[in-house]
């Protein structure tokens, strides 16, 4: 997993509630036995017509989003299924950081499996970001994973919370698995007692 | 010893480790498995030369992908991609050891609905799947929810979860159902006064005896979309009637076991004080057969009702009630029961069990659907084999239903089962999301029984009046 320390970009406006994953990343696309290259298809149904082509008034066809890498939405951003398509074609089109005055919560989780970094602020706060957003390439979003902040191109600072370990794992780029894994021996354990406790499961 | 609830009992009991941070290492006793989001995982552990911790706790089906006509044996009716995914699933379920149920395998079926069929389920469980409709397996009394790829990964590798406990949220439902009113209305009401986000940090614990006096059917159908309600898991504390689904069941306990194993699920409830952090109440009596109108799962009134209008609405909901009513083409002050259906979907691991059916076939019997297409698509081979045991196949035969082989279906429309764009559908699942169901396709909301009446009338119908 690629680090997140900080990130300096364009952030895109996505002024929706309830984004769910089945419009991050339709079930078509779902297909896949990869994780890489679902970044063409991210909101494929709000992004292309029913031909394929281009509608020019979303968000990431216009000419000052398609470099977004902060992406700022709406309230509950990551409903639905537990796709973790839905991260990884938001992380193929090139956006690290989604902020939104709150998420769900497998989407949450599977944002920080992937590097990019949610950020759940006020709903006052997203609308001076969702503001910032909107001067498209005139303003750049700053994000401090250590500091914890975000900054507007005013000056405007913002502190946001994260969880230690997740934190942790992102500023170091860690492999979970790998760091599960060096407690084999509490596991087992935990295995051996339970086998007695309860030995039909 | 302080009270406590039953989510904080089976955490407890599966808890092993605990950092200092408060990170928590959480032991998981079922590992359910499908076709659509496990691919990644079983690549990942191949690269890093890892293996499936317990392969005896980890269950595959496949169920997203799977064409659901007679012919699907041929695979000509898969798209490739699909067959890719499917065949990489067969593979790695040989060559990682762990249970499998084929397409060919009578019991094969959506993984929420072979999972408690053939026992694995049980009262006290930890059991994860990645799909976000595992909540279904909390009707036991399991603590039981969706994770992400990455997650399934890290399960296979280590049959842990690295989480953090979430808050205690309790959903009563007091009294009585009226006729004509189940386990969906139930669900669907609660989303309607939690909002899609209302359990969001929470697991859920139903309770009170409009719950109790729900079959296992019908509790898996409540939990089924605790998720939709924002909330990773609900739970159903068990009893006699969960004890009496469970006893028998290929892999149920047996024996000394099973009387060692029913004295500790009947430790699993609720204590009276324990504590909660959030807390919701609903009459059973005023719960009314209702029907989705919009594109969130929140979106639902009774079905006597008419299209609310965005100004009834606040905040951002104002806009997101415009987009909805454009996209489901409906107008303000439209009567919901005058709404027009194209088609009809009963099935998914919401509404596919026998149970559903049988609500089902009871409003159809003798009478023929009015609309473009039903299909009945089995949430599993067993319960498709029962249901023509009984006569319901035939029942809906009859009426102009196609009577399917079981999958997912157009639920998630992944198979080729999918609505055209406009196609307006009754469907006894679980989102009504944009393009859920295919692209363009508007989708409403219900239970089997209401979808049933929709089949029957052509449009949104008040099952109470063919009763």
């Amino acid at each position: 997993m690629e680090k997140f320390t900080k990130l300096s970009g364009i952030a895109a406006p996505l002024p929706l509630i309830n984004v769910d994953t089945d419009m991050i990343i339709p079930k078509q696309f779902l297909k896949t036995i990869k994780r890489s290259g679902l970044g063409v298809n991210l909101f494929d149904e709000m992004r292309y017509d029913s031909a394929g082509q281009e509608i020019p008034d979303f968000v990431l066809n216009k000419p000052q989003y398609r470099e977004a890498q902060i992406l700022v939405a709406g309230e509950n951003f990551g409903c639905g299924s537990s796709r973790e398509h839905a991260p990884w074609a938001i992380l193929d089109f090139g956006i690290r950081c989604v902020i939104a005055p709150s998420f769900a919560d497998i989407f949450y989780n599977n944002c920080f499996k992937n590097g990019i970094l949610p950020i759940a602020l006020p709903q006052e706060q997203v609308d001076v970001l969702m503001k910032e957003a909107e001067k498209g390439a005139n303003a750049r979003v700053e994000v401090d994973l250590e500091a914890q902040t975000v900054s507007t191109s005013e000056g405007e600072v913002f502190s946001f919370a994260v969880d230690a370990f997740k934190k942790h794992c992102l500023l170091e780029g860690l492999d979970d698995i790998g760091l599960t894994l060096e407690k084999a021996t509490a596991i087992d354990a935990f295995e051996a007692k339970a086998a007695l406790a309860r030995p039909w499961v | 010893m302080s009270p406590k609830t039953l989510y904080d009992k089976i955490w407890e009991a599966h808890l092993a480790d605990e950092a200092e941070d408060g990170t928590c290492l959480l032991y998981i006793d079922r590992h359910l498995v499908h076709e659509v989001t496990s691919p990644q995982a079983f690549e990942g552990l191949r690269m890093a030369g890892r293996k499936v911790h317990a392969p005896d706790k980890t269950i595959a089906v496949p169920d997203h992908n799977v064409p659901t006509t007679l012919d699907r044996a041929n695979a000509a009716t898969m798209t490739e991609d699909s067959r890719i995914q499917v065949e990489a699933l067969d593979k790695n379920a040989r060559d990682f050891g762990i249970h499998y149920y084929p397409v060919s395998d009578v019991r094969q079926g959506i993984v929420h609905i072979v999972g408690p069929e053939q026992g694995w389920t049980l009262p006290g469980m930890t059991v994860v799947c990645g799909d976000s409709h595992t909540a279904t397996h909390g009707a036991f009394g399991a603590l039981a929810h969706g994770i992400g790829t990455s997650e399934v990964e890290h399960v296979l590798a280590t049959q842990t979860l690295i989480q953090r406990k979430a808050k205690n949220m309790k959903v009563e439902i007091t009294g009585k159902l009226r006729p004509g009113v189940t386990a969906k209305d139930i669900t669907l009401s609660v989303i309607g006064e939690t909002g899609t986000a209302g359990g969001t940090g929470h697991v859920i614990e139903y309770c009170g005896e409009a719950i109790r006096a729900l079959s296992m059917e019908g509790r898996m159908t409540v939990c089924n979309m605790a998720i939709e309600g924002g909330a990773r898991a609900g739970l159903i504390a068990p009893d006699e009637t969960t004890f009496a689904y469970v006893m028998g069941r290929p892999h149920a306990p047996k024996g000394a076991q099973w009387e060692a194993a029913l004295s500790w699920w009947k430790t699993l409830y609720s204590d009276p004080d324990a504590h909660w952090d959030k807390v919701v109440t609903l009459r059973g009596e005023d719960i009314a057969p209702v029907v989705t109108w919009g594109t969130s799962p929140e979106d639902v009134l009774p079905i006597t009702a008419t299209v609310p209008a965005p100004e009834d609405f606040t905040g951002g909901k104002v806009e997101a009630v415009r987009r909805s009513l454009d996209y489901m083409g409906l107008t303000p002050g439209q009567k919901l029961s005058e709404v027009e259906i194209d088609t009809v979907f009963i099935g998914s691991c919401t509404n596919g069990r026998i149970e559903d059916l049988r609500a089902a076939a009871a409003i159809v019997k003798g009478k023929k659907i009015a609309v473009k297409r039903a299909m009945v698509v089995p949430g599993s081979g067993l319960v498709r084999a029962q249901a023509e045991e009984e006569g319901l196949a035939d029942i809906f035969i009859e009426a102009g239903f196609e009577w399917r082989l079981a999958g997912c279906s157009m639920c998630l429309a992944m198979n080729p089962d999918q609505l055209s764009p406009r196609e307006r559908c009754a469907a006894t699942s679980n989102r009504n999301f944009e393009g859920r169901q295919g692209r363009g396709g508007r989708t409403h909301l219900m239970s089997p029984a209401m979808a049933a009446a929709a089949a029957i009338t052509g449009r949104l119908t008040d099952v109470r009046e063919m009763m």
